[in-house]
């Protein structure tokens, strides 16, 4: 039978093409994995920093861009070697847990409170995050929030907690709570045109805005601390300790801190470094 | 409709300017699903026709639940094979998650249903036409087996385009298997998907046009092949 030994062989021959396709990478630079948030992925600010501390190490970074909470889950598992994330509560939980060392500061920006532009719960201009969100509750004014667990999330619920709303029983259809990522919240507010917490990294690099705008900027309790962490390597044996503690190093050095400086859009500054550790 | 006439404009501009990093990940795109399709293949046409042919207890059940299994949900399949692939997990140990690897996995597990089901249907018609005439010629099991699938490679190249078409299109899996990592597992997909969160609609509705593009240039190559080895061979 003629067919089949040529089937056979046909086989044969796709076996060893899938085999050369999915070996056929190519060879590869040392790297490291880093779990970090979509706000520094998404505003350009590791596409602008991490080439320059490849240039300086020869370690190649591969970052997963997730909300925090997923981020620290991801490191949770051993899956990656560095978390940078901007959820201090959530961070010192990790610590406490054995699951990550040497938590540093690097940088901070803040949030910002996004609305439309014609302000149905009359907040704009105003520099009280907490009256802003009593203000949107009292006037059942279209809220999305992430529900994702990212640190903006968490900051968002620090804020209703703070401005004395019990969003268990204020919840009603004007809270949407659609459990996504900054950038497909945005896009939630624009269509709905409702208002929206975000860090300003995200906002100034979103480009669907529509008829959004910062309604609520400047408060002090906005500020928004970055953390940067090595996944602990005595409880993850195949965290790469080394080349995670030179990313650490370098980005809390005065080159990485001034790289981190240095990342504007249109003039304007994402990230402001403030590292502790030269 | 004011973004759809800036997308094509930017897709073509987008082509035009043969951007390396946009070809990179066509390029990965194209690799990534045409191995998952290669592997699915190997796994699906003989588990499908075995079960057209075959006589064995639980043949039906294993036939409803590949039919079934063709509506996977890719997400879950991500979730699933980030569980096995994650260090954590039982095959930790390799270093597969987040590689392109890890994808083609995801896809394979997607896929093979597909593939396997369509491939049971199409043999099995084909069986009712052969049997005897197999059988009269003292053909076995296996033999049987290589010779439907060989008779019937027209319609089951239909059946791998279909399983391409659902491999290439696909973003959730690939997403939480592969990190969406610029450079490393960035797929087209993911790129639109990112995109899209970035707010910038007409650059993620240009990749989508390419995208798609990119699947109509393989199937017009496919069934060109299939019209030129029809021709050739009957």
């Amino acid at each position: 039978m003629a067919l089949s030994r040529s089937f056979g062989r046909r086989a044969m021959l796709a076996l060893v093409a899938a085999c050369t396709l999915v070996a056929c990478v190519r060879a590869e630079d040392p790297y490291i994995t880093v779990a970090s948030t979509t706000s520094t992925e998404q505003s350009g600010l590791f596409g602008h920093l991490l080439p320059q501390f490849s240039k300086a190490s020869g370690i190649q970074v591969r970052v997963v861009a997730l909300g925090t909470g997923q981020a620290l889950d991801l490191a949770r598992r051993g899956d990656a070697d560095v978390v940078f994330v901007h959820d201090p509560a959530a961070e010192q939980k990790f610590l406490d847990e054995g699951h990550g060392v040497q938590r540093h500061d690097v940088m901070y920006n803040d949030f910002v409170l996004i609305g439309p532009k014609d302000d149905a719960a009359k907040v704009a201009g105003s520099k009280d995050i907490l009256e802003a969100l009593r203000k949107i509750r009292d006037a059942q004014a279209a809220f999305v929030s992430r529900g994702d667990k990212s640190g903006t999330h968490a900051a968002e619920l620090r804020y209703w907690n703070a401005a004395g709303v019990d969003l268990d029983a204020a919840r009603g259809p004007w809270y949407r709570d659609t459990g996504s990522g900054m950038g497909p919240a945005l896009n939630t507010a624009a269509s709905m045109n409702a208002y929206v917490l975000a860090d300003r990294a995200t906002w100034l690099s979103f480009k669907n805005r529509r008829a959004l705008q910062i309604v609520v900027e400047g408060d002090k309790r906005l500020f928004n601390q970055y953390g940067v962490m090595l996944v602990n390597p005595a409880k993850h044996p195949q965290v790469k300790q080394q080349a995670g503690q030179k990313f650490l190093d370098w980005v809390m050095s005065t080159a990485g801190q001034q790289a981190i400086a240095g990342y504007r859009i249109d003039g304007q500054q994402l990230f402001f470094p403030n590292a502790t550790k030269p | 409709m004011q973004e759809i006439s800036q997308a094509i404009a930017a897709a073509a501009a987008l082509v035009g300017s043969g951007d390396s990093k946009l070809v990179a990940i066509m390029l990965l795109s194209l690799r990534v699903s045409l191995c998952a399709v290669l592997l699915s293949a190997l796994i699906g046409l003989p588990l499908g026709a075995a079960l057209a042919i075959g006589r064995f207890a639980g043949r039906q059940t294993l036939t409803v639940i590949l039919n079934a299994f063709m509506g996977l949900p890719p997400v879950v399949v991500g979730l699933f094979v980030y569980l096995m692939l994650s260090r954590a997990g039982p095959l930790g140990q390799f270093g597969l998650l987040f590689t392109p690897t890890a994808m083609v996995i995801a896809q394979v597990v997607l896929i093979t249903p597909i593939i396997a089901a369509l491939a049971r249907q199409i043999v099995a018609d084909a069986w009712q036409d052969y049997a005897e005439q197999l059988k009269s010629l003292g053909a076995g099991f296996t033999q049987s087996v290589r010779t439907l699938i060989w008779d019937t490679r027209f319609s089951l190249l239909t059946v791998l385009l279909a399983g391409f078409g659902r491999a290439v299109a696909e973003v959730g899996a690939v997403m939480i298997v592969g990190g969406n990592i610029d450079g490393v597992t960035r797929v087209m997909t993911t790129a639109i998907a990112l995109e899209t969160s970035r707010g910038d609609l007409p650059l993620a509705l240009a990749l989508g046009l390419i995208l798609i593009a990119l699947v109509l240039l393989l199937n017009t190559c496919a069934h060109l092949i299939r019209q030129t080895a029809q021709r050739r061979y009957g």
